[in-house]
């Protein structure tokens, strides 16, 4: 059965362009960029251009480019750096929504005696400005905020940020995987110090990344020990995604206009259909300001795994931020900081579009949801016109 | 994704018994919202005292919606005497097993039940007592001790993966520790009490057979060994290993490390046990 794909917030099918390119590595080309012949050494090459195409689509200098394992080591990474270079300053400001790459990390470092400043945000999602910039202290080592938002989608004003960090020499971090291939992004013009970035999200492999570290910043390496990256993160290269990596980014440039222009159509279509024909429903994260990708919908009275188990059934792959599904016993972190009532941070869905979907996928979507909301609302307690009691909206009536 | 069985997603995919009943002699509501599974049970209980019809509403995911159901399924035509001796594992069972982390589906359905047969006679249902333990997912001291009890629960994450407790913000779990302690040292001190009568040859075979199928079997069984009882004699215990362990190097320190422990603590501490000659 083929699926309708509308997870691509959680990863993304591999272009087939990158694919090809990727084969000759795992096949006859398999040298080791670091050798003394030119078996292995050419490879370099390949990863030399990949470097300029990561950095071309970034607006990056080519050496501002470390490759990485994965978007959660290139967090690490800035944020375990920051902190080592400013052993003087101990105090990290971050959001209440940000991926658990950065979140855990800077808990962890909370219990190990950092201070930790996590910055709410309003209804929409929305960071306030004005808390940040009374956030920011004089012992402030590092900001790290998301450039968008992977549950809803919502971007945050990082241009911003990270010029009030400049002002107040601070290090700014932003974990750009979600933005990435999404939206046009450009070193030059804005001030981040460094940014981060997934393979998956963009169409290459799972397992690579990179991490942008701006020219002046200084910078202490989190893996140590071979003179890879020149340096800055030893381990022999995983050449065949890092080429891929390379003309994915590359691929990324040549598809941003259909990411401007009918990715965001599909996806308000799909979004205005669905709300017009599911009653007591609601969107999550500010309307416009936004991923032209992502839509987050909560439907209320009923449960997010219980509906992706039917669209799972229909064939068609989204995600939930409810409880069931959140591996934890409480819905989506980003919901919650959001103030999202309870009636619906339980039903929420999220569907991520990419450049591979078209008109019938949304149509399918349109066709399907609705019987499916409407069939799990007939076995439900609960109704608009049987809204629980007081008592049962309160964990103390659980039991 | 999680690994449901075949007869869980078939009660999910066709949920029996949905609905209300107009005029049910019982009914219990458990669960919230705000926690994320909530089901309400109804029940008509006939003039001979048996259940003659059970329909429910369930918020909640697809283990919840399937443990509803088969309960439903499992108590219909059972007398409501029958139906009080159902407990969590019963549903478990009939599903084909559930997840670890959603046991909690097949405990709320025990817990509707309960609540319903209450409702029915008119009394106040047992888990609404005691004192609330977990603020987050409101579970009480009482519900705690009875899970732990029932399913012979040993660690804090058992309990969340039945109750909830301590999935929250986790304030609770020294709490949780305590209870589970609490329980374990009781249960020790009832089986110190027990042997003072000294059991006889059967009751003692009765306990060991019980204990290796509860306990020891399922253990051995993860790494592909099996245990046999072959006689008891006053406190001598003959067992033959099946399996992997019968040829495992290690099978002497899983007789006498493990197996030999764990009968001394189930059922007598002068407990000594010998492999059968092979
Ligand atoms: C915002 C954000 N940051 C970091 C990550 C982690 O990336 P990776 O899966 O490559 O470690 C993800 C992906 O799930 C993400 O969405």
């Amino acid at each position: 059965m083929s699926v309708v794909y509308l997870d691509n917030n959680a990863t993304s099918a591999v272009a087939p362009e990158v694919l090809e390119a990727m084969l000759p590595f795992l096949t006859g080309r398999y040298g080791n960029p670091s050798s003394m012949h030119s078996f292995g050494g050419d490879v370099a090459r390949d990863i030399r251009r990949a470097r300029e195409q990561v950095a071309a689509l970034l607006g990056a200098d080519p050496d501002e480019v470390i490759f990485t394992s994965c978007g959660t080591e290139s967090d690490s990474t800035a944020i375990h750096s920051a902190l080592e270079c400013n052993p003087s300053k101990r105090h990290i400001v971050t959001s209440r929504v940000e991926h658990p790459a950065v979140r855990s990390v800077c808990k962890w470092l909370a219990s190990k005696g950092f201070g930790l400043t996590e910055l709410s945000v309003n209804p929409q999602g929305m960071l306030d400005m004005a808390e940040m910039e009374q956030a920011i202290r004089p012992d402030t080592a590092v900001v790290s905020v998301m450039y968008a938002n992977n549950e809803t989608g919502v971007i945050f004003p990082v241009a911003r940020i990270a010029e009030l960090c400049r002002e107040r020499g601070v290090l700014f971090h932003t974990d750009a995987v979600q933005a990435v291939g999404k939206l046009p992004i450009d070193m030059k013009r804005n001030a981040f110090d460094m940014l981060s970035l997934s393979g998956h999200k963009l169409h290459a492999p799972k397992g690579v990344g990179a991490l942008i570290v701006r020219k002046g910043t200084k910078f202490t390496p989190f893996l140590q020990g071979g003179h890879q990256e020149r340096g800055r993160r030893a381990g022999t290269e995983n050449v065949a995604s890092i080429v891929g990596l390379g003309l994915a980014c590359e691929l990324a440039q040549r598809w941003i206009e259909d990411e401007k222009t009918r990715v965001p159509r599909l996806r308000d279509r799909l979004e205005k259909e669905l709300m017009a024909r599911i009653p007591d429903c609601r969107l999550n994260g500010h309307p416009t300001e936004r991923l032209p990708n992502t839509t987050n919908i909560s439907f209320e009275f009923v449960e997010g795994e219980a509906i992706l188990l039917l669209l799972n059934e229909a064939g068609v792959c989204a995600s939930s931020g409810s409880a069931c599904t959140s591996g934890s016993l409480e819905p989506s972190h980003v919901l919650r900081a959001m103030g999202v009532p309870f009636t619906f941070a339980h039903g929420s869905i999220r569907l991520s579009l990419s450049r591979y979907n078209s008109d019938a996928d949304v149509d399918c979507v349109i066709e399907k949801l609705p019987g499916i909301i409407q069939r799990l609302r007939a076995i439900s307690p609960f109704s608009r016109d049987r809204m629980p009691s007081p008592a049962m909206l309160s964990p103390e009536h659980s039991h | 994704m999680w690994d449901y069985s075949e007869k869980l997603k078939e009660h999910f995919f066709h949920p029996r018994n949905v609905g209300e009943i107009a005029n049910p002699s019982g009914v219990g509501e458990v669960g919230s919202l705000a926690c994320g599974d909530a089901l309400t049970l109804y029940i008509k209980v006939n003039d001979k005292g048996v259940i003659e019809e059970a329909r429910f509403k369930t918020f909640g995911c697809g283990s919840a919606i399937a443990s509803a159901s088969a309960l439903t399924e499992i108590i219909k035509g059972k007398t409501v005497e029958e139906a009080e001796k159902l407990t969590n594992q019963d549903i478990a069972d009939y599903l084909g097993g559930i997840p670890p982390e959603k046991m909690h589906c097949s405990v709320m359905g025990r817990e509707a039940l309960e609540s319903a047969l209450a409702n029915f006679r008119g009394v106040k249902a047992p888990v609404q007592e005691g004192t609330i333990v977990c603020k987050c997912f409101g579970v009480t001291d009482v519900e705690i001790r009875r899970v732990v009890r029932e399913n012979h629960l040993t660690s804090v994450e058992e309990v969340t993966n039945y109750t909830k407790a301590g999935g929250g913000c986790g304030q609770c779990k020294p709490a949780i520790e305590k209870l589970i302690a609490g329980v374990i040292a009781e249960e020790a001190d009832a089986r110190k009490a027990a042997p003072q009568k000294r059991l006889t040859n059967i009751q003692k075979m009765k306990l060991v057979e019980e204990a290796l199928e509860r306990e020891i079997r399922p253990a051995l069984l993860m790494d592909g060994g099996g245990i046999e009882l072959v006689d008891v004699e006053g406190n001598r215990v003959t067992v033959a290993l099946r399996g992997t362990c019968a040829h495992c190097p290690g099978s002497d320190a899983t007789l006498g490390n493990y197996v030999e422990k764990k009968l001394r603590e189930l059922v007598d501490p002068d407990i000594v046990l010998v492999e059968a000659p092979k």
